[in-house]
């Protein structure tokens, strides 16, 4: 009974046009599918930054926003020398947070994906590495004040050793400070994608390089560190873009005595100087972003993707 | 003074925990052969190159390289390189840094290395690709640019794991020809690692086969299969009738050396059964015949001779063959 239309259906559905359409639905689909996850953004990411920077135009005085379009928040903070110098500062301990971390979260995972062999124990050790963060932010920071300070832990034993005879000064409250706590925050952000990209070495190239001739710190130069490059990249966006943004630490650790691009915005907003705050926001973004396109740049992650494509395609033929 | 042999392996056996992967093993290869380590999976063949390109310790026993001990020296140091299975190219170098890898370990200069990697991507057809990742390519253009690598140290010893076993069966045909080429051109010796009896009979002046650890036969292809020592050789390169006997040995016979004749012909040796599998296989026809002692023997007669007295499935027959083509083996 239904065979005719059916018939008929499928003839339309392989004449050009019929076929266009289903391209259409399946394109409609796809698209659909995407939908959540574009809705997320567009709610908790666009909509924001849109009102942020909306915001960043607006005059205030000292108890509300005006909406009225203004350059002056932009003029304020760029001809400042306040603010390039606390950016100067925010990305120096960037800097220094970065070269630390990329140091240790490198060494870590070289060991765990090249020395440890049982998955067991890989496992094991990479929860180890997660245990700083089974407390909060704060917490973490301020247990160092009795490790660190003047009459702490650390001088204590020193000065009972005999290795000094004053307490160390800049233990705490200090830039040493500030990146001793940066760096025990976000190692574990540059260690991960580090060790990641190093579980993807095919072993083959390690034995082919040593069978070449290359001794370990040539395999490590020649082999390791070029196939890690990803994993450098994803973790120094990570680190950059966190320490970039920062106030706590930064705070704490100094002891108020240093600046960051956060805390000044921090300050910005405690005096309900919204707009301001919003105006320097959108400098640290598009500096942020400079720095991160810098760096997808010289790693070329995506020729990295297309190229573990093409290197599926090439297996597939 | 030139060695006597390219490569000696004196008792080397190498242990994982319990396991024994080789067991007590002594291999002479002579000078600019082609040796293919032979046998099915587990048996030992990898292991033993592997231990020979210094990639695996030895538990005991030496391996002497050119009549130099190097049991215990670094794989660079040996005078052997090694292709991968798998052809291990480094994917973040294009082929002529590839090609280039093991003289710049080595300290070589930019211009000397790159001119040296030329000559070999010259040897291996594959100049055109110089440019290339290796991601870029087919397996069998990989294929060339690791042979290329691994010459171009100029090793006296090259090791092959299982080459051709990636490739597609045209492929492995020319390739196949292509490395016994080289070996002739480049007159040193090669020791290649296959389960594929047809590859090493086509390649080896040496062919090793190897079960459980142990080498069973080692001998020129033509003897290996026509003379195998062992039951597990005439098993494994096919072509045989094993037959039963009294003591600790069976009795092998090549099966296109088997005739067959109607039940009641008086002929000896023979054995009587039903046929029970035909099949056509071109230049041939194999037969199969369910003997009545309880084991299965083939026989494979030239087409004429099969049609010029065909038999049925049913049919009761008998399997003869000549005193002279029986070989006592060792059953194992």
């Amino acid at each position: 009974m239904s065979t005719v239309p059916v018939a008929a259906e499928r003839a339309a559905l392989a004449a050009a046009p019929g076929a266009r359409g289903r391209l259409n639905v399946a394109r409609a689909a796809a698209h659909f599918q995407a939908a959540p996850m574009a809705m997320v953004f567009l709610c908790f990411l666009v909509f924001p930054i849109v009102a942020i920077v909306v915001v960043s135009f607006f005059d205030y005085d000292s108890v509300q926003i005006i909406p009225r379009f203004t350059l002056e928040n932009y003029r304020e903070l760029l001809l400042s020398k306040v603010t390039w110098e606390t950016y100067l500062n925010t990305f120096r301990f960037a800097a220094m947070t970065w070269a630390v971390t990329l140091l240790i979260g490198f060494t870590l995972s070289y060991f765990l994906a090249f020395h440890v062999h049982s998955t067991l124990m890989r496992i094991g050790l990479s929860l180890v590495c997660t245990v700083p963060f089974w407390t909060s932010n704060i917490i973490r920071m301020i247990s160092w004040i009795p490790f660190l300070g003047r009459n702490g832990l650390l001088n204590m034993a020193l000065l009972r050793l005999g290795i000094i005879h004053q307490p160390l000064e800049f233990l705490l409250f200090s830039d040493f400070a500030v990146v001793l706590a940066l760096v025990h925050l976000n190692t574990f952000f540059m260690m991960i994608p580090i060790f990641n990209s190093m579980m993807k070495i095919d072993r083959s190239l390690i034995e082919a390089a040593r069978d070449a001739g290359a001794r370990a710190p040539q395999i490590l130069w020649n082999v390791v560190i070029p196939l890690s490059k990803t994993g450098i990249a994803v973790g120094s966006i990570f680190v950059i873009a966190l320490v970039m943004g920062d106030f706590v630490t930064v705070r704490l650790m100094s002891g108020g005595q240093s600046a960051s691009v956060g805390l000044m915005m921090a300050n910005s907003i405690s005096l309900l100087q919204y707009p301001a705050a919003a105006a320097n926001a959108i400098l640290l973004l598009f500096l942020v972003l400079g720095l991160i396109a810098g760096i997808v740049r010289s790693v070329d992650i995506r020729g990295e993707l297309t190229g573990s494509i093409a290197r599926a395609r090439a297996a597939d033929e | 003074m030139s060695a006597r042999y390219d490569v000696e392996l004196i008792a080397v056996t190498k242990r994982y925990g319990a396991t024994v992967a080789v067991d007590d093993i002594d291999l002479r290869i002579p000078q600019r052969s082609y040796c293919c380590l032979l046998g099915p999976s587990g048996c030992g063949k990898t292991t033993t190159l592997r231990v020979i390109a210094g990639h695996e310790t030895v538990t005991s026993g030496d391996i002497l390289i050119t009549d130099q001990n190097i049991t215990n020296s670094p794989p660079a140091q040996r005078g052997t390189a090694m292709m991968f299975q798998n052809y291990a190219l480094f994917p973040h170098l294009n082929c002529i840094d590839n090609v280039a890898f093991g003289l710049k370990m080595r300290g070589v200069r930019k211009a000397a290395r790159y001119a040296q990697a030329r000559e070999f991507l010259e040897l291996t057809q594959m100049t055109a690709y110089a440019e290339r990742l290796p991601s870029q390519l087919s397996g069998g253009q990989q294929q060339r640019i690791a042979l290329a690598r691994a010459l171009v140290t100029k090793p006296k010893i090259l090791l092959l794991d299982e080459p051709l076993s990636a490739l597609d069966p045209f492929l492995r045909g020319r390739m196949r020809e292509e490395l016994k080429r080289l070996q002739n051109e480049l007159g040193i010796t090669f020791i290649h690692v296959t389960h594929s009896q047809e590859e090493a009979m086509a390649l080896a002046d040496l062919v090793v086969v190897m079960e459980g650890g142990r080498i069973q036969q080692a001998d020129a292809p033509r003897y290996v299969f026509d003379q195998p020592k062992t039951a597990f050789v005439a098993r494994f390169l096919g072509g045989h009738n094993l037959m039963p006997r009294d003591d600790a040995t069976e009795l092998a016979v090549r099966t296109d050396r088997c005739r067959l004749f109607a039940i009641d012909d008086v002929v000896q040796p023979s054995l009587p059964g039903a046929v029970s599998a035909i099949e056509y296989q071109g230049t041939r026809v194999q037969v199969t015949l369910d003997t009545d002692l309880g084991i299965r023997l083939v026989s494979h007669l030239p087409d004429e001779v099969f049609y010029g007295h065909p038999f049925q499935i049913g049919d009761r027959a008998r399997l003869s063959w000549s005193r002279s083509d029986a070989h006592p083996v060792i059953a194992n």
